[in-house]
């Protein structure tokens, strides 16, 4: 296993105090890997942005050790009987935070900038020279592919450009970490890959470590190696993905798996299931309607939790299976020759 | 009002309008100067130090409101009247041009304040959030962001300022500051002569008119964001909406 790069320890967040006081979060437990793409996924509410500012420090954790790139930003410190939260100076942070760069859903950037000078603005603040930033900037936006934009305003670019002249920012100061707070969940389906695309792209061209906050299943199952379910303030599960995806073990887990209240208990061991992905094209009804007419095969819903946005459907749906395993095979395979729809085997451990 | 036409009324008249206008316009350029001098940075504390701010303080909020409030609770006149010890101990004079210009700025900075706050509470909490996100630090984020960011909305701000301090320094001429409110109520009120009135309020208005068509202009100019919320003109009926919060 490679070494931590965040390594954050019994961290808890209360917004508040006495009787309104709001626990955000609660003995969060994590240990980021120098490298990867980690993903943390919960519901609205479950703590997700509170957490990530945690990580830079945007939100002071009320106790807890926050270690970034071996640099604790952090921590506790003993006050005679009582142990104290602690943290780094000022400047201390305001270089730290250099290595440890962020994105928003919402892009947040300079609109009164120019997309170069945008990219130019961490290298300003942190004294690069300008000729030197400028240089460095049209390489960055070179690299996240917009290069004929540099001369443009951000409400010149479409939000999936936006995204990335705030990818190009965020990578301005070469940093060990990028924190990716829902900055997907503002974008259409097809940017959304596409911009998931990059982040990997960059991962493995940089190296840079990679913190994605989403409520999207999708954005995990695309591009997460390891992922964390908070819920409610805990953490729920955490592991590799492909483990928790199969074998959600937590009632947190799997309202986000198997959204749509679907339990284990209410169906017999071994039951034949498969996942559905809508993933923004046809509407979901015709598709089982048109399983029967087409196929003959009959399959059960075991749980849905879809949407229309657009006229376009999204989420995801639990298909019960038929038994025999010649009419299952059938079903799947017309399910995934179906246009955005994507379709997982699942089997139940009862 | 045939006088109007002739070139006897402008002969006799056109040094006094002459002289008038450039006080007024003095008066005016130079108040603004040193209350923006004094306001901007009170505007600037405000957001700061507000609850959400960057710096929240809520001792320097609260005092700097209460003392902005009680500056803007007194009609001009009465300050004017009030600080006029005041007035003499800064520039020697409690009259003329010079003795205007210090109750101008007392009374218009903390009006400057809240127009400046504002303007800066409309920049986008995000944008703030990532330039911390990146370690800037306070002073480049007034310096780089809120300033920058909030740059059009400042020069409309700016426009409503220059005409609020034109009107007060009318107002002003009241009591021997010179400038074109002074003409109007010599000439125009006191000796009854309507023509004077009548062209000093044309002056006025075609004043107030260029400064707002200026500045309108500008702060559209500089503005890049193309879409629409932002983009749009300033119609009369907002300025009446943010004139109402004047005096």
């Amino acid at each position: 296993m490679s070494e931590s790069i965040i390594q954050i320890q019994h961290l808890t967040k209360t917004f508040g105090s006495g009787d309104t006081a709001v626990h955000a979060l609660e003995d969060i437990n994590l240990d980021i890997k120098q490298g990867e793409i980690f993903g943390i996924i919960g519901l609205s509410g479950a703590g997700k942005s509170t957490l990530v500012r945690c990580m830079n420090l945007l939100e002071l954790p009320t106790s807890g050790t926050v270690i970034v790139d071996g640099q604790r930003l952090a921590w506790m410190e003993q006050d005679g009987e009582e142990e104290k939260p602690a943290h780094v100076s000022e400047k201390e942070l305001r270089l730290a935070r250099r290595n440890i760069t962020m994105i928003f859903q919402s892009f947040n950037l300079l609109m009164q900038r120019t997309c170069l000078k945008n990219v130019c603005f961490p290298m300003e603040i942190s004294g690069v020279p300008a000729a030197q930033a400028k240089k460095r900037a049209l390489e960055l936006m070179e690299l996240v592919g917009l290069a004929d934009k540099a001369d443009a305003y951000p409400s010149q670019l479409s939000g999936g450009q936006k995204q990335r002249v705030a990818i190009a920012r965020a990578l301005a100061t070469d940093p060990k970490v990028l924190l990716c707070d829902e900055a997907t969940s503002a974008l259409d389906p097809t940017t959304t890959a596409s911009i998931l695309g990059l982040l990997k792209d960059l991962n493995a061209k940089l190296g840079v470590t990679v913190v994605v906050i989403t409520h999207q299943m999708s954005v995990i199952e695309e591009i997460c190696s390891r992922v964390a379910i908070l819920d409610g303030g805990v953490v729920a599960e955490q592991g590799n993905v492909e483990d928790i995806f199969s074998h959600p073990s937590t009632d947190a887990a799997r309202r986000l798996v198997y959204p749509g209240g679907v339990s284990v208990a209410q169906y017999p061991a071994g039951t034949h299931a498969v996942r559905v992905a809508f993933n923004g094209g046809t509407a979901y009804q015709p598709l089982i309607a048109s399983l029967a007419i087409d196929c003959g095969v009959k399959v059960n819903i075991l749980g849905a939790d879809t949407r229309n946005i657009d006229g376009k459907a999204f989420g995801t749906m639990l298909l019960g299976l038929p038994d025999d395993p010649n009419e299952a095979a059938k079903a799947l395979s017309y399910i995934r020759s179906q246009p955005n729809v994507s379709a997982e085997e699942v089997e139940y451990h009862g | 009002m045939a006088d109007l036409l002739t070139a006897e009324f402008w002969f006799k008249y056109g040094p006094l309008l002459l002289d008038g206008t450039i006080d007024t316009l003095v008066m005016t350029g130079i108040s603004t100067v040193f209350a923006y001098l004094l306001g901007l940075p009170l505007g600037v504390a405000l957001i700061l130090t507000q609850p959400h701010g960057i710096r929240p303080n809520n001792v320097i909020y609260k005092v700097l409101g209460w003392i902005i409030n009680v500056g803007r609770s007194l009609p001009f006149i009465i300050l004017m009247v009030a600080i006029m010890d005041f007035t003499k101990l800064i520039v020697g004079t409690k009259i003329g041009v010079r003795g205007a210009i210090v109750p101008l700025v007392v009374s218009a900075a903390p009006f400057i304040a809240r127009m400046v706050e504002t303007s800066l509470a409309e920049v986008d909490a995000g944008v703030v959030e990532a330039a911390q996100s990146m370690g800037a630090s306070t002073f480049q984020i007034v310096w780089k962001v809120y300033l920058p960011e909030a740059k059009p909305s400042l020069v409309l701000g700016g426009a409503i300022s220059i005409v609020t301090i034109l009107a007060y320094t009318a107002i002003a001429g009241a009591i021997g500051a010179g400038g074109l409110g002074d003409l109007a109520i010599r000439y125009g009120y006191q000796r009854r002569y309507p023509p004077m009135l009548l062209v000093t309020v044309i002056f006025l208005i075609v004043l107030v008119q260029l400064i707002q068509s200026v500045f309108s202009h500008v702060s559209n100019r500089i503005d890049k964001r193309l879409d629409s919320g932002h983009k749009k003109g300033f119609t009369p009926l907002e300025m009446l909406a943010r004139f109402t919060h004047t005096k």
